[in-house]
């Protein structure tokens, strides 16, 4: 079931945008959200969909890692279709007892469906080109400015890493505990809903207690091999802009430029 | 490399208004001088003390009172602290809980970047370390996939990034298969050899401490027994006392009646084949 999500996985290959520098596609990401919540026209979206299109072809990930992506939003899609549908004042063009569907419904709920896809889409293709630990380094240099605010950016970013890390660990843990518990009779498999968001507590507990454990000896574990903080560190694999990702970031600016043109 | 100089050390658990409500001494008057180059193993059951004195040599806790000097710097004085961890590097127990990066080459790193080390150097110093302890061809690969061994392995690797002149192993092998814990300990014997890195190996395992120069064995946060291996295990019944056992090859030679003291396979087939002779 979660391994069927593949959002913000990694798909590694070797395509020019696997290679392009985390900051270059953070605000490549940035700009395509802004576009395709900017415009509500048939012309608005198409330079969207274009360069989406364009990425995805060039990464070379298949389309259908990328559509199994759009399978963990399909509720809320259906949901957000239906709703805009029906409560949409307009001219009735269909009337079944007390739902109608307008003209203005229809369209309305299109474009929020192809708005939310693209999004989901777009904002994959970062995760599925960037392996985690580029992502939070190239997070961390773009967002260093805030610094002067006070905003504990390296520290955020360390937090992000370690978590990637910690998550199979963690999955494992919980594994391990559920069976160690089932061995002594706990049933986590029947009943509703309810109650088997109950049987899992006991299973939390004991979780959480042990993540702690984990979280202070990894501190110590760090500390000792001189960590204090982001001052003064350095990185092995620092990120280097390379001519791929001039030539983007002028194209992305040619794009947003470009945007101000549309109708 | 490193010296304790009556060192005392007392964990003090406070309620919640701030008053003292126990106080657990850990290290009680405790001196010690451990060479450069000298490989030094420490028993002690659970509770005696050990792990807190690991713990001082680099710098992780101080000492109540007394002071501990490691490669000259006085770990009481917080701006040496960098200069301390990066000499004397630790081996913990759990290998999962100490590797921070995604990838072995990153975690090896670690060590390196948060000295602020230039990217060359570094990563000339990162293959060096993992090829030192065989792991350069699994560099790419996520640590979640090694076996425990390697994973201690990458552990060793991030210090040896860092030029240590001593490493201390806090019962590296307590979590690991037969096969990892033999990798591991033969690897600290290859890092004292070959490259003359002083090693401080706390277990609880009599095997692994035979190959050592000198073994120490605490008892409540003081040193109960000290001397070669086979200074120490020729006094079976104080180390009973203490809650040890001796090494199989020690015990069984004890059993059938051979001379002298025995600490290895080799030399227990040895002396069984002179005496049937």
């Amino acid at each position: 079931m979660i391994r069927d999500i593949t959002i913000g996985q990694y798909y590694p290959s070797e395509s020019v945008i696997h290679r392009l520098d985390a900051r270059v596609k953070f605000i490549a990401t940035i700009a395509y959200v802004i576009a395709i919540f900017l415009f509500d026209t048939f012309w608005g979206f198409l330079p969207a969909a274009v360069w989406l299109l364009t990425i995805i072809i060039v990464s070379g990930i298949p389309f259908r890692f990328i559509l199994k992506g759009l399978k963990a939003v399909l509720f809320l899609l259906l949901f957000l279709v239906i709703f805009n549908a029906l409560m949409t004042p307009g001219e009735v063009l269909v009337q079944w007892w007390i739902f109608k569907i307008t003209d203005k419904g229809l369209t309305n709920a299109g474009f929020m469906a192809l708005r939310l896809s693209m999004l989901v889409i777009g904002s994959g293709m970062m995760t599925y080109t960037t392996t985690p630990s580029q992502l939070t380094s190239g997070m961390e240099s773009l967002f260093k400015p805030l610094g002067i605010f006070k905003v504990p950016v390296h520290e955020v970013a360390m937090m992000m890493s370690i978590a990637l890390r910690f998550i199979p660990i963690l999955l494992e843990e919980t594994d391990k505990i559920m069976k160690a518990q089932q061995a002594r009779g706990a049933d986590f498999e029947s009943g509703n809903i309810f109650r088997r968001a109950k049987a899992l507590i006991p299973v939390l507990v004991p979780l959480f207690v042990s993540a702690f454990r984990r979280a202070g000896e990894l501190a110590e574990a760090m500390e000792a091999r001189c960590y204090h903080g982001g001052k003064g560190r350095t990185k092995l694999h620092p990120l280097k802009f390379a001519a791929r990702d001039y030539i983007s970031l002028a194209l992305i600016i040619g794009f947003v430029v470009g945007m101000g043109f549309v109708p | 490399m490193v010296r304790f100089e009556n060192v005392t050390f007392e964990y003090i658990r406070r309620d919640e208004e701030g008053n003292v409500d126990s106080i657990t001494t850990a290290l009680d008057d405790l001196s010690l001088h451990i060479k450069k180059g000298e490989f030094v193993a420490i028993l002690g059951s659970n509770g005696s003390g050990k792990s807190t004195l690991a713990r001082h040599i680099n710098a992780l806790l101080k000492p109540t009172e007394g002071k501990v000097l490691v490669a000259g710097y006085d770990t009481s004085n917080d701006k040496d602290t960098l200069e301390i961890r990066q000499r004397a590097g630790m081996v913990f127990q759990n290998p999962d809980n100490q590797i921070i990066a995604e990838t072995v080459e990153e975690d090896v790193a670690f060590g390196p970047e948060n000295m602020g080390m230039p990217v060359d150097e570094m990563q000339k110093r990162v293959d060096e370390a993992m090829k030192r302890v065989g792991l350069y061809k699994k560099r790419l690969e996520s640590p979640n996939r090694l076996s425990g061994g390697q994973k201690q392995k990458v552990a060793i690797a991030g210090i040896l990034a860092m030029k240590p002149e001593c490493i201390i192993f806090d019962e590296p092998t307590a979590m690991l298969d037969p096969a990892g814990r033999r990798m591991i300990v033969e690897t600290a014997h290859e890092l004292n050899k070959k490259d003359g890195i002083t090693i401080i190996l706390i277990t609880h395992n009599m095997e692994e401490t035979v190959g050592a120069d000198r073994i120490i064995v605490m008892e409540k946060g003081r040193i109960a027994l000290e001397g070669t291996p086979r200074q120490v295990f020729s006094k079976g019944d104080r180390l009973k006392e203490l809650g040890m056992e001796l090494p199989a090859m020690t015990e069984l030679a004890q059993r059938v009646g051979l001379d002298g003291c025995i600490l290895t396979r080799e030399e227990f087939v040895e002396a069984y084949k002179k005496a049937i002779r």
